[in-house]
């Protein structure tokens, strides 16, 4: 494969798992967020960034781990779980005693996110999905941002939307929880008219 | 026994971990557009949910109270590599279909939760039928929205053709946003319930 056809490879990537196959509303990961935080914009601005950081991080460490140490091994089936959310969950935890001791104010705005991300299933997704496609350094980190991006597109598009329903006259029966899964489901439905898009 | 059957009834019902404390539904989204895949991953949780029970609730009295959380992680992460080599070597053509979901046990909220919640500070014998109730509780969700689905989506329950062959089938029910769809529907009748019972009261 020579360099042009490698770039196509990776723009494809991109907008596969940005867009076509977006994280939140076709493969479902990461809900437990995207439901329980949506209802400020300011937080879920800050939760993207923490995402999206995160997720770029914890997939490079993953794939290091992966590719120097566990297939050299011959012990992928057997360790990937444990050492992938052993390495997420430590990472998340460095970042956060490193941004408390240098820069409180960022600690401020990302902090409160970072003890949720730990347990994001998004993350974790987002490494098993590298190593099941086994893309190599570079394809890793495309995918890592392009479904952190997905995800915050999701969330930034039902804070939105959940921001004008609060002055709406939602049917008794779907108050609550129940209205934001009928949005989501509304936006699933326009995200799959982007299946296809790419062969 | 009757207090073991409590627990197990409560988990089923009352405090169903899907429809009633909603977590977990990454998984009953992506998996319920089949009956097998369903099936499979009940399986699957059963394989981590009861034994990790078992085990953080006999360990109870060692575990640190300060580092009880990356040890339930271990003890999960160490039951989901056994299920998930169960089920790649027995189920092989329907494991292939929701692998991610599979592995993904391991950041399962309800898993995690019921051990910090309950086997933490339970006995063993109670623990294990608290798994057990759990298990039911989320299977029991999960498959009947996949029977929906898929009898719906494609007129068979578990691959076997229920409707007629007249019958013209819905796709939608089988794609991804049926999921958000049958879970909002089913969250929303469950909250206008406990509504209305909060009113009568």
């Amino acid at each position: 494969m020579n360099f042009g056809e490698y770039l196509v490879d990776l723009a494809k990537i991109f907008v596969s798992s940005s867009i076509i196959n977006n994280i939140v509303l076709i493969q479902f990961l990461g809900l437990c967020s995207y439901i329980g935080l949506s209802d400020s914009m300011s937080s879920s601005i800050g939760m993207s960034f923490a995402v999206i950081f995160v997720t770029v991080c914890s997939s490079i460490l993953a794939w290091v781990i992966d590719h120097w140490i566990l297939i050299p091994s011959n012990l992928q089936s057997v360790l990937q779980i444990t050492s992938f959310i052993l390495v997420i969950g430590s990472f998340v935890g460095l970042v956060q005693i490193y941004l408390r001791k240098t820069s409180p104010n960022l600690h401020k705005a990302m902090g409160i996110y970072l003890p949720l991300i730990a347990t994001n299933c998004l993350i974790l997704g987002v490494t098993f999905i590298n190593s099941m496609n086994n893309y190599d350094l570079v394809q890793s980190i495309v995918e890592a941002i392009g479904a952190s991006l997905g995800y915050a597109i999701a969330l930034l598009l039902l804070v939105g939307i959940r921001e004008r329903l609060r002055d709406s006259d939602v049917p008794t029966f779907f108050k609550g929880k129940a209205i934001a899964f009928m949005v989501s489901a509304i936006m699933a439905l326009a995200f799959l008219g982007f299946q296809g898009m790419i062969r | 026994m009757k207090r073991y059957l409590n627990i197990v009834w409560d988990a089923i019902v009352p405090s169903n971990p899907v429809l009633i404390i909603a977590i977990g539904l990454c998984s009953v989204i992506a998996v319920s557009n089949s009956v097998q895949s369903a099936l499979l991953m009940t399986f699957a949780f059963s394989l981590v949910m009861i034994p990790s029970n078992i085990i953080i609730s006999s360990m109870r009295r060692i575990i640190p109270e300060e580092l009880r959380v990356p040890i339930f992680v271990m003890v999960i992460a160490a039951f989901t590599t056994i299920a998930v080599l169960i089920s790649r070597a027995y189920f092989t053509a329907i494991y292939d279909l929701i692998k991610l979901y599979i592995l993904l046990i391991v950041v399962n909220c309800i898993i995690i939760g019921r051990a910090e919640a309950f086997a933490y500070s339970h006995p063993v014998l109670e623990s294990f039928f608290d798994g057990v109730g759990m298990t039911l509780g989320y299977g029991w969700v999960l498959t009947a929205i996949a029977v929906v689905r898929e009898l719906l989506g494609k007129g068979t329950i578990a691959g076997f053709q229920v409707l007629p062959a007249t019958f013209q089938p819905a796709i939608i029910m089988i794609l991804p946003p049926a999921g958000f769809l049958m879970i909002g529907i089913l969250i929303g009748a469950v909250e206008n319930y406990l509504r209305k019972k909060e009113g009568k009261k």
